[in-house]
């Protein structure tokens, strides 16, 4: 399998990275930090826009740096998508396009017009940059980057500089790209909802050095490591729609080891959707409960109990078939109902929300 | 006729004079500009005095100095003896060797602006896209700088036909080979000829006025692009 070694030493004033990481080669790897974190320059010494005094750089086995190799950015098979698109000013959308296309001559694995098509820019092709939206711009921006038909593509926050309503334009486009093209990506932000929404494989950096990495679902379950997306912790179940309840305006969403119900949200039949499932909103019981308001019960076994920040709070990680709930209860509930590992529960789910 | 034979041939050979400065600053001038806009060396400052100080400098001065190196026994001088060019005081060429040194910095600061203002993230888009950086300093960033050059080209060219101390340091007074249109016009002043002097001052006048009215109706329709 494809794989990217990355070691970098970075030394600025009041500021050092140091990293060793191994990212796999396919899917969309996200890059998640706060500003100051680290993460961008992590992505940039992957380009070779920043060049770290000490670093090795691998891609599937091709030494991109190392104590004698600098290899410069232009000859580097990747994809950069900057923050703010950067078209040249100078060309239409269409020159933008072609500027890359026509200095790649490695094989073609995207298509110029697949490019076009997966990013929805047709109607924009003779347009001048200063005459696009910021979102269209953003398109094109990630367009142009595919056109070089790279063989992995960064992604440096490419939705930080839009606005909600942009973002929610663009992110569809890229869930398509992840889905359709084989290409390996990195996507630096600083964003829960985008990780949750695009992520197969996190890192979280702080500071300069990374603190979690591991498949998405896995590493948010792991109560040892502090990651959290957003406000509290919890954790990324996929699945597929498989029922609509017309009456009661509900959908049921499979996933591997059970299915939750929510509000009909208008998703179509068999779309696969990732539900996101915070920590305080789950509560455990040892016996299902009956008479209770709450729709979704999953039977499920205790795997490891830890401490949350809070001297009140345990986190309780449960297995449901194959994928893993975290739960945040009381201390006082866990001796209570005496939890211990292998213990089988019933894990009450009061909200879920679907990531976007 | 407005203008008498001797008042043409100055002006001819003043806008030839202008054009081939203006030629060879934007050869030599780019390099000295992109470095100064790019480099982070501490050799910034003095290059970039050095640069400016025709704008400081009297005329006279420059031309002294320039005369002494381009003399039989100045560095010039002998590099010119030992290539077989002879010596370039009073020649056609020697004024344009001075005169590329007179307007070097109104070739050089606009480009200067322009390549700064161009930014380095251009720059990096075009590494990402497989640009060498030669390949985008003509695909990228000259386009990018177009307007610059234009100002650099116009400054560079007006500057060079109003220049008057320099000449008469380095060229003399030769007619058809150093007497160009500021001099022709002191020489007429010198001898009374106010009818032609006032002529060829309406010429040039005008010229100027001209140049610096396309230079500003010009700019902001540079910024719309």
């Amino acid at each position: 399998m494809a794989r990217i070694s990355a070691r970098f030493h970075v030394t600025w004033p009041g500021f050092t990275l140091d990293l060793d990481l191994d990212l796999p080669g396919r899917g969309v790897t996200a890059i998640f930090g706060q500003s100051g974190s680290g993460k961008t320059t992590l992505l940039r010494c992957i380009a070779g826009l920043e060049r770290a005094k000490r670093g090795f750089l691998s891609f599937n086995g091709e030494v991109w740096q190392d104590e004698q190799t600098f290899l410069p950015t232009h000859k580097r098979p990747l994809g950069y998508v900057f923050q703010e698109a950067s078209l040249f000013p100078h060309l239409t959308v269409m020159g933008n396009l072609r500027y890359g296309l026509t200095r790649s001559k490695e094989e073609r694995r995207v298509s110029l017009d697949q490019a076009i098509e997966l990013l929805g820019i047709g109607a924009l092709l003779e347009r001048k940059p200063e005459r696009l939206s910021g979102g269209e711009r953003q398109r094109v921006g990630i367009a142009r980057a595919l056109a070089v038909s790279p063989r992995i593509l960064l992604m440096d926050e490419p939705l930080a500089a839009l606005d909600l309503a942009r973002k929610q334009e663009i992110l569809p486009y890229l869930e398509r790209l992840r889905d359709e093209l084989e290409i390996p990506v990195l996507y630096v932000t600083h964003s829960p909802d985008e990780v949750g929404r695009l992520a197969n494989y996190l890192v979280a950096l702080e500071a300069g050095a990374v603190v979690a990495q591991g498949p998405l679902a896995e590493t948010l379950a792991r109560i040892d490591l502090p990651i959290r997306l957003g406000e509290e912790r919890g954790v990324v179940l996929e699945g597929v729609v498989a029922e609509r309840d017309e009456k009661w305006h509900l959908e049921r969403v499979e996933f591997p080891g059970g299915f939750l119900w929510m509000r009909d949200r208008g998703i179509p039949l068999g779309q696969h959707v990732r539900v996101r499932v915070p920590s305080g909103g789950i509560s455990l019981s040892r016996l299902p409960q009956q008479d209770s308001s709450i729709l979704n019960t999953l039977a499920g076994i205790v795997e490891e109990i830890g401490d949350d920040d809070h001297p009140a709070h345990s986190l309780v990680r449960v297995r449901i078939g194959e994928s893993m709930l975290l739960a945040r209860i009381t201390k006082r509930s866990v001796a209570a109902l005496d939890l211990r590992p292998g213990l089988p529960v019933w894990a009450q789910i009061k909200s879920v929300a679907v990531a976007q | 006729m407005l203008l008498n034979s001797d008042d043409i041939q100055a002006v001819l050979l003043t806008v030839r004079l202008a054009a081939l400065v203006t030629a060879i600053l934007l050869v030599v001038g780019t390099p000295i500009a992109w470095w100064l806009a790019r480099t982070r060396s501490r050799l910034k400052g003095p290059i970039g005095a050095v640069v400016a100080l025709p704008l400081v400098l009297p005329p006279s001065v420059l031309g002294f100095y320039l005369l002494l190196a381009m003399g039989p026994y100045g560095p010039v001088g002998h590099l010119t003896r030992a290539l077989g060019i002879g010596a370039l005081p009073f020649t056609f060429w020697g004024l344009v060797l001075a005169s590329v040194f007179y307007s070097l910095p109104f070739m050089v600061q606009p480009l200067q602006n322009a390549f700064e203002g161009v930014g380095d993230r251009p720059l990096e888009v075009a590494a990402t896209l497989r640009a060498s950086r030669m390949d985008t300093f003509f695909t990228v960033v000259l386009p990018m700088a177009l307007p610059g050059y234009l100002t650099a080209s116009i400054l560079t060219f007006a500057h060079t036909v109003g220049e008057f101390g320099v000449v008469l340091m380095i060229g003399g007074n030769i007619p058809g080979v150093t007497r160009v249109a500021s001099v022709q016009i002191y020489d007429h002043v010198e001898a009374l000829e106010y009818g032609q002097a006032h002529r060829l001052a309406a010429v040039m006048l005008v010229f100027s006025f001209m140049v610096l009215l396309a230079l500003y109706a010009w700019r902001p329709n540079a910024r719309k692009g």
